[in-house]
């Protein structure tokens, strides 16, 4: 397994566990992140579900914020679901006072737009890049996409709202396929991963 | 991972996963309580990942005594308005219609908690009946899953909660965690009888001693009231902690919340927790849980 690509799962709050399993079975060798001497080891990033104001707030706080950024803008594989998906985006609709993001898709996001949790749901959502079956999307107190610029591509919509979307060597769900034991969407992530390893040590 | 969907079928609410999923967000986390809005942004910009609404917290619950009920609406909306993260609210143990309120209300989690006055000595509330996800509280495995049993989607180590004293909250989370890692060594033949000594369903008792965790999310509660105790609890096992009196009964809250938050994620690391634990002001004035007689032990109430 020395060639699996080493990726990282941002382990500030959220559901950590899940997308580090999630990463292994899909063929990666996951570890945590926390630090920035730890985000420099990796070659790509997860960004996990959680609180979006609360891992913005620490990710600020602990120094993470600045390289994270400058290393998404060297084009540094990153996926981020739910609050991941939020803080990827260049632009946040209803942001709390401060709230900052790490950016790098060209979209504006809507938090908490499917509702509270008692309107949270499971629904089959197609995704493209991933083949087969529609993946189990678990949407759970869900941003959507509001809208993307030129340079974001629109993977999948559920019930005419985007929910997928990909920039480049970033990838953000609004569901979180890290709950469901379906490991498509994390496969395709660590072949971005490794697709641009491969492309850097050319 | 154990439903699926069923072919072109709508949009399903209130599954298992949802439900479970959702307390998975809050991994790593501080949950606060809080009585007014204003609480709530505080505990909010600290870092929260989700508020407890309620009237009065434990340690004024314990001061004035009598019935402890479920929170007023309209001050549950006042809190529900005030932020963007996450609003749990309390129910009596058995009290399924404080809980129907609740969910109508649009709370995110309910607590069916010790800390209100049990509404029923026999039956906790069936909590499968409900959209929204229940946490309770738990002293030990079997009553951690027996309220599994009736649909918990999140169990909390109950603590002894208005106290300021981790003592409870130490011992209810080790048990929890030992009787866990006791399982894992038994074989089948064993296990049938391990159910019936924790008097909780065999299917529950066997999927814990495989996964040697937990089906749900396991937060601990009750006592905390710095952030090195915070990070004893993460130590020890817990994924997160509920804070109720120990930080709004403090001297500095907004300041004590922001250093919780802080041990909490780094609760490995001892200079990140001294750094947070640097003048808070004055803690919580706590109370020694051997000197609180039987009668005035929430941790008793469930069963």
């Amino acid at each position: 397994m020395s060639h699996a690509p080493v990726i990282g799962v941002l382990a500030l709050q959220g559901d950590v566990r899940e997308h580090l399993a999630a990463l292994a079975a899909a063929g990666a060798e996951a570890r945590e992140v926390r630090r920035p001497g730890e985000l420099a080891e990796v070659d790509g990033l997860v960004i996990p579900g959680g609180e979006s104001t609360t891992i913005s707030k620490l990710a600020v706080l602990f120094g993470v914020m600045e390289p994270l950024r400058a290393r998404v803008r060297d084009g540094m594989p990153v996926y981020g679901t739910c609050a991941g998906m939020i803080m990827l985006a260049d632009k946040i609709l209803d942001p709390r006072s401060g709230q900052e993001t790490v950016g790098g898709i060209d979209m504006i996001v809507r938090r908490n737009a499917f509702g509270r949790q008692n309107e949270s749901f499971e629904a089959a959502v197609d995704v493209k890049g991933v083949t087969g079956e529609a993946v189990e999307g678990v949407f759970i107190r869900a941003p959507w996409v509001e809208s993307v610029g030129a340079g974001a591509e629109v993977l999948a919509e559920h019930d005419g709202h985007i929910v997928a979307v990909r920039q480049g060597n970033a990838l953000a769900t609004s569901f979180h396929p890290e709950l469901t034991g379906d490991h498509r969407v994390h496969a395709l992530f660590v072949d971005m991963t490794r697709a641009k390893r491969t492309a850097e040590s050319l | 991972m154990s439903s699926t969907l069923s072919e072109n079928q709508g949009p399903e609410t209130g599954t298992a996963r949802v439900k479970r999923g959702m307390a998975e967000q809050l991994k790593g986390g501080v949950i606060m309580d809080v009585v007014t809005p204003e609480q709530a942004k505080i505990a909010e910009d600290a870092g929260a990942v989700a508020v407890m609404a309620l009237e009065r917290v434990p340690a004024d619950i314990r001061k004035d005594g009598g019935v402890a009920r479920m929170s007023d609406p309209d001050m549950i909306e006042g809190i529900i308005g005030a932020v963007s993260i996450p609003v749990m609210a309390k129910s009596r143990i058995g009290h399924f219609v404080e809980a129907q309120v609740l969910q109508s209300l649009g709370v995110d989690y309910i607590d069916e908690s010790e800390v209100l006055t049990p509404a029923d000595e026999v039956n906790h509330s069936d909590k499968w009946a409900f959209t929204t996800p229940f946490v309770c509280g738990a002293t030990n495995l079997g009553e951690a899953l027996r309220r599994i049993a009736e649909g918990a989607a999140m169990i909390r180590s109950k603590g002894e909660a208005g106290t300021g004293n981790v003592v409870e909250a130490v011992r209810h989370l080790r048990q929890i965690k030992n009787e866990i890692a006791r399982l894992r060594g038994f074989d089948n033949h064993e296990l049938y009888a391990a159910a019936k000594e924790l008097r909780a369903p065999y299917e529950l008792v066997k999927e814990v001693a495989e996964l040697g965790k937990l089906p749900v999310v396991l937060f601990s509660a009750g006592g905390v009231a710095t952030p090195a105790d915070a990070a004893l609890m993460r130590q020890l096992g817990a994924e997160g902690v509920f804070v109720g009196s120990g930080i709004f009964k403090s001297g500095d809250p907004a300041k004590r919340a922001a250093a919780i938050v802080k041990a909490t994620t780094f609760y490995d690391d001892p200079k990140i927790i001294a750094d947070a634990s640097r003048n808070l002001g004055e803690a919580m004035v706590g109370i020694n849980c051997d000197t609180l007689p039987e009668t005035e032990r929430y941790a008793n109430r469930g069963w």
